[in-house]
C-alpha cells in the first residue's frame, strides 16, 4: 500500500513541478548527466573520440590536462550553441558548429601555452585535434542543437566525464605496465617497479607495448569486453 | 527568413567577426606571458645541459641561476661575434631562433655560446645549441663541453615526434648520460664528433662512440649527423677561443 501512495504522490509531483519548472536535478535531467558515464559511453559503446584516447593516454597526468580541456570545450560548445540554436541558419550550422569548437579549442591551447608550457608542449598537437574530436561536434548536432541551454550543459558534463574517466583508466595502466610508475608529475608519484624490484632485488621489466598505441587499442577492448558483459550490450 | 541568402552571409560575417575578436584579445593578453614561458623553456634546457635542474620547482630560481652562472655571446661560422643583424638591431643569444637557422645556409646562420661560469667567475662549461632531423620529426640538443672545449660535460637533448620507448629515449638521463666524458677531438687534434653506435649494450667503445639505442638507429644516426655538423659549424669558435686559452696563460 505504501508503495502505491508513493507512486500517486510522485505522479502529483511530476504533474505538479511539470507546470512552473522542471527541477534541477529532475530523473531526467540525472539520466543525461547518467547515461554517458556508462550505458551510453561515448568512447566505449558509441566508439567515438578513439584517436585522442590513443594518442594522450602514455602517462596520467597530461591525460588528465586534456580530460579537463575536453570537458571544457563539450561543456562550453553545447551552452553556446543551444544559446544561439533558434538563431543558427539550418544550411551552415555544421560549420557554425565547428567554429564555436575551434574557437574554443584555441582558447584553450593559448591558455595552456601561457599557463603551462609543458604540457602544452606534450598536449600541443592533441589540443588542437578536439576540433575534430567526434563527441564534440556529435553532441552538438545532436543535443544542443535541439535542447535548452542548461540541459545541454549537463549533457555537456555527462558526455565529458564519460569521455574522461575512460581515457583515464587507460592511462594510469598504461603508466603502470608501459613506465613502472604512478600518476608521475602529481604529488601522488610513485615508482612501482623500482620499489617492488629494490624489494625482490632484481629490476623489473617495463612493458613497452603500452607505450605504443597498441597497449591502448588492448586495454581500450578489454573495457569494453568488461563493460558489455556487465551491461548485457549486444550489437545490433 | 532564417534560409534566405543575405541573412546566411551575415550571420556568417557576424560570426566571424566576434569569434575573431575574441581570439585575437586572448592572443594579444597572454602574448607577454607566453613569451616568458618560452624564454624560461630555452634557459632551463641551457642549465639543463650543465646540470640538474629537475629538482628546481620555482621558475624564478632558475632564472636566477641563469642570470649570474650563464654568459651568452653570438658567432658567425668563422667565430667571429656578432653583435647587430643586418637591420642594427642587437643580437641576444637567447631569442636567437635555432630552428629558422638551420633552414639557412651554414654560412649564413647565427651560432649562439653560452657560457657557464663556476661560482668565482671562471668558465665551467661551453654550451653549444645544435638542430636536425631525428626520424619524424625535429631534434635538437644543448651540448656542455668543459673548459677544454673537447670532453662533454653534459647533454640535453629534446625532440617533437620520435617514437615513444624508441627514439623518445633521448630525452631520457640515462641515454644522455653515455655522452658524458666523451671527446670530439682525436688525438691529433681533428674534430671527430661522437657517433652513436647500432644496437645496445655495447662494450669497449672509444672515446668518441657512445652505446645505441636498441630500435632507434635512426634516430641514432639523426643525433651524429647533428652533431658532426654543427660541431663543424662551431669548430672555427672553438679553435679561436683555444689559442685565446694558450695565449693567457
Amino acid at each position: 500500500m505504501s508503495t502505491e501512495v508513493a507512486e500517486v504522490e510522485e505522479q502529483a509531483v511530476a504533474l505538479k513541478v511539470k507546470e512552473p519548472a522542471e527541477p534541477l536535478l529532475s530523473k531526467r535531467r540525472r539520466r543525461i548527466v547518467s547515461d554517458p558515464l556508462n550505458e551510453d559511453n561515448p568512447i566505449t559503446v558509441q566508439v567515438l573520440g578513439i584517436c585522442s584516447a590513443l594518442a594522450v593516454t602514455v602517462q596520467f597526468k597530461p591525460t588528465m590536462i586534456m580530460s579537463i580541456a575536453v570537458i571544457f570545450v563539450i561543456v562550453f560548445s553545447n551552452l553556446i550553441t543551444s544559446l544561439m540554436r533558434n538563431i543558427i541558419p539550418n544550411r551552415i550550422r555544421i560549420i557554425v558548429q565547428l567554429a564555436i569548437i575551434a574557437t574554443l579549442v584555441t582558447l584553450v591551447s593559448e591558455v595552456l601555452k601561457a599557463y603551462s608550457y609543458d604540457m602544452y608542449k606534450i598536449l600541443g598537437a592533441y589540443v588542437g585535434l578536439i576540433i575534430t574530436n567526434c563527441i564534440v561536434m556529435g553532441r552538438l548536432e545532436a543535443f544542443a542543437m535541439a535542447n535548452k541551454p542548461y540541459d545541454s550543459i549537463l549533457d555537456g558534463f555527462g558526455s565529458g566525464f564519460g569521455y574522461a574517466w575512460i581515457i583515464l583508466v587507460v592511462a594510469f595502466f598504461r603508466e603502470l605496465f608501459g613506465g613502472g610508475t604512478v600518476f608521475v608529475g602529481t604529488p601522488l608519484e610513485f615508482d612501482v617497479y623500482g620499489s617492488i624490484g629494490g624489494l625482490l632485488g632484481t629490476p623489473l621489466q617495463t612493458n613497452g607495448i603500452m607505450v605504443d598505441s597498441i597497449g591502448a587499442f588492448m586495454l581500450l577492448g578489454i573495457i569494453i569486453w568488461i563493460q558489455r558483459t556487465k551491461n548485457g550490450y549486444v550489437e545490433h | 527568413m532564417r534560409q534566405s541568402n543575405l541573412y546566411v552571409i551575415l550571420f556568417a560575417i557576424g560570426l566571424t567577426v566576434v569569434f575573431g575578436g575574441a581570439l585575437s584579445l586572448t592572443s594579444v593578453g597572454l602574448k607577454p606571458l607566453q613569451d616568458k614561458q618560452v624564454e624560461l623553456d630555452t634557459k632551463k634546457k641551457i642549465l639543463g645541459a650543465v646540470m640538474d635542474i629537475s629538482t628546481i620547482e620555482d621558475p624564478n630560481e632558475i632564472l636566477n641561476i641563469y642570470n649570474e652562472r650563464v654568459q651568452s655571446t653570438v658567432v658567425d661560422i668563422n667565430g667571429n661575434v656578432v653583435d647587430k643583424d643586418e637591420k642594427g638591431n642587437a643580437v641576444v643569444a637567447e631569442k636567437v631562433n635555432i630552428q629558422k637557422n638551420y633552414k639557412l645556409d651554414k654560412e649564413e646562420r647565427l651560432y649562439p655560446v653560452f657560457t657557464f661560469l663556476n661560482e668565482s667567475g671562471n668558465v665551467e662549461a661551453y654550451i653549444f645549441p645544435t638542430f636536425g632531423a631525428g626520424l619524424w620529426d625535429w631534434i635538437s640538443g644543448y651540448v656542455a663541453f668543459g673548459n677544454d672545449l673537447n670532453t662533454v660535460m653534459g647533454i640535453a637533448f629534446d625532440h617533437k615526434g620520435e617514437t615513444p620507448g624508441l627514439g623518445a629515449r633521448i630525452t631520457e638521463a640515462t641515454i644522455q648520460q653515455r655522452y658524458v666524458g666523451k671527446e670530439i677531438f682525436n688525438k691529433q687534434g681533428e674534430l671527430v664528433s661522437i657517433t652513436m653506435v647500432k644496437g645496445e649494450g655495447h662494450t669497449g667503445l672509444s672515446q668518441h662512440q657512445v652505446d645505441g639505442m636498441s630500435g632507434a638507429t635512426i634516430t641514432g644516426k639523426g643525433v651524429n649527423v647533428m652533431l658532426a655538423s654543427y660541431l663543424e659549424c662551431y669548430s672555427a669558435f672553438i679553435q679561436k677561443t683555444k689559442s685565446q686559452q694558450t695565449a693567457s696563460l
